[in-house]
């Protein structure tokens, strides 16, 4: 096996003599490699989350070094009976993030499969797929604000060559969260479908040839073959997207602006809870949203796990 | 490749060609904007074939102070990059080599907790030590998105590096540290590579922390696009050259490195 290594690598540092620090760097080298890394992410973690949960349980407001008092649970019980803005907004976001996870993976798969086996020009639509993955969020708010623009945008000239009615998009109060929805759809179906495409390439080959033999329809194969395989791949695309979409606030922000519009139609617990603490400085209160908010997430990626290691 | 014409193929080319058109169609949409005049974007006879102007970019560039936000937006990407692979690169190593499951879990957490939750206390400490507005703060809030990233994918990449040829260093008699360093190191610049345009790519495109911790001067370009809103009317053209000016950068890295972006967006994902 040695004779694999160049030998002028390994000969200097067998003639010196190694020095003391060195010899306990090597020692303790476990710590030392993932210490420095792991103290950062502590500090900027620990410390904040800590202060998030002390800060739920006080009245703070308006800035945020004024003087705060213990209040208890009163923050929760305020957020808790709030039926005007915290309950609309876990509604918006259960129902941003449900339909975005589905349009994307039902979406993600249909692609994934009609890029499986390789075809002509195949690298121009990998090279395509990857565009909305890696564009700014920021601007690819601004720049459906332009397509969907009701007077002016395109979608609606394309509509109208259907014959179909002019639609209010991003600026109707019902229709806003779901075209926000859409718009988080067209970003990341991509990279659900690189997620699934990695699976579905990793996929043995025999139980298709042996389905195919047993002449099945393309359909079948699908259900009954391709499907159950791949299942652990596809939740972990769902666990992954789902994080992000449940956060999401780019573009919620970047079309619909603070409180997610005029009549909160986009404010989801995310935006919610930046305007809280950043438009209207209610720590108190703000901290105790992102606390129920982060055991919503948690809370829904257990459930998820838990259902992956049934299934495997 | 078979040639057949089957329908099956037929309705393959359609349907890749349509999914081709929706995906780059809307950012197409958006470059031709920025080069059209107000009138013109108005115009839906001058959708496609329009006198293309550079009035847009001209404002952007030299009224806006776009040229300010670029340098601070490179600077603060590259910036968290590099520190975040000097801190990750070493941290996924340890991690992978001694399975140290449970304490990568810490950098887990990072991916997982809502960033509004640490900009509150942040934005407390680092006003307090006179920081918010300047660029320590922006590099540090950013190397939160991108050490994470790095440390979870080069873990996976360490992973499937064969111990082979470290242990053969040790047996020659180099040390832990040194072996990682000769050794490892040079044949993990793939992964490395990875890691870091991913982070660079993700530290770019970040509204977030810089919208709550930047300064007038430090402001990097995702926010200044942001505050290019005005109150009562869109100025269309300069928004959309605005838009174009932050993505295009990204958008010309990634399709030079593809498959560094592929292989680190779909890291661990197979192995269920």
């Amino acid at each position: 096996m040695a004779v694999q290594t160049p030998a002028h690598h390994a000969a200097p540092a067998r003639s010196a003599p190694t020095p003391g620090w060195a010899r306990w760097a090597n020692r303790h080298m476990k710590w030392l490699f993932a210490g420095p890394a792991m103290a950062f992410v502590a500090v900027l973690i620990i410390f904040p989350v800590g202060w998030t949960v002390y800060l739920s349980l006080t009245d703070a407001e308006g800035s945020v070094r004024a003087d705060k008092s213990f209040i208890g649970l009163g923050n929760y019980l305020d957020v808790l009976t709030d039926t005007d803005r915290f309950w609309p907004a876990v509604g918006r976001t259960v129902a941003f993030t449900g339909v975005a996870l589905l349009f994307e993976v039902v979406l993600g798969m249909a692609v994934a499969l009609l890029l499986w086996k390789p075809f002509r020009g195949e690298k121009w639509v990998r090279a395509a797929i990857l565009l909305p993955l890696v564009a700014t969020p920021v601007a690819v708010g601004m720049m459906w604000r332009l397509i969907l623009d009701p007077n002016i945008g395109f979608a609606n000239q394309a509509l109208g060559w259907f014959g179909i009615g002019p639609q209010p998009w991003l600026s109707g109060q019902k229709t806003a969260l779901m075209t926000t929805a859409m718009i988080d759809v067209w970003q990341w179906t991509p990279m659900v479908v690189l997620i699934l495409l990695a699976g579905l390439t990793s996929l043995p080959e025999e139980p298709h040839e042996a389905a195919l033999v047993d002449g099945t329809t393309g359909w079948q194969r699908f259900r009954y073959v391709t499907l159950p395989m791949l299942m652990p791949t596809v939740i972990v695309a769902i666990l992954l997207r789902g994080i992000d979409a449940i956060k999401t606030f780019d573009i919620l922000y970047a079309t619909k602006g603070k409180g997610g519009g005029s009549f909160h139609e986009v404010e989801t617990l995310n935006v919610y809870a930046y305007g809280l603490s950043f438009d209207y400085n209610e720590y108190g209160i703000a901290s105790a949203v992102l606390v129920i908010f982060f055991l919503i997430i948690v809370g829904s990626m257990w459930v998820l796990t838990a259902r992956r290691k049934e299934d495997s | 490749m078979s040639r057949k014409r089957t329908p099956y193929s037929v309705f393959r080319v359609v349907a890749l060609v349509v999914v081709v058109l929706a995906l780059i169609g809307p950012l197409v949409w958006m470059v031709l904007a920025s080069f059209k005049t107000t009138v013109d974007i108005y115009d839906a006879g001058k959708a496609i074939f329009f006198t293309p102007t550079l009035d847009h970019y001209a404002k952007v560039l030299k009224q806006a102070n776009y040229v300010q936000y670029i340098v601070n937006s490179f600077w603060v990407a590259f910036a968290s990059t590099v520190i975040s692979s000097i801190l990750g690169v070493p941290a996924a190593y340890s991690m992978s080599r001694f399975s140290m499951r449970r304490s990568s879990l810490v950098v887990l957490m990072a991916r997982v907790i809502p960033g509004v939750s640490l900009l509150v206390p942040w934005f407390y400490v680092f006003s307090n030590l006179h920081l918010v507005g300047g660029y320590t703060v922006l590099i540090l809030s950013h190397m939160f998105v991108a050490l994470p990233l790095i440390v979870y994918i080069m873990m996976g990449f360490f992973d499937s590096l064969p111990l082979e040829l470290e242990e053969a260093a040790r047996v020659d008699g180099l040390t832990a540290i040194g072996a990682f360093r000769r050794i490892t190191l040079p044949l993990s610049l793939p992964g490395i590579a990875t890691g870091g345009i991913l982070a660079f790519i993700f530290s770019w495109n970040n509204f977030m922390f810089a919208l709550v911790l930047s300064g007038a001067q430090t402001k990097t370009l995702p926010v200044a696009i942001f505050n290019f809103v005005g109150y009562a009317s869109i100025d269309w053209g300069g928004l959309m050259a605005a838009a174009t000016v932050v993505t295009l950068p990204i958008i010309v890295i990634a399709l030079f490195t593809q498959k560094y972006i592929v292989s680190g967006l779909t890291a661990g994902a197979t192995k269920g």
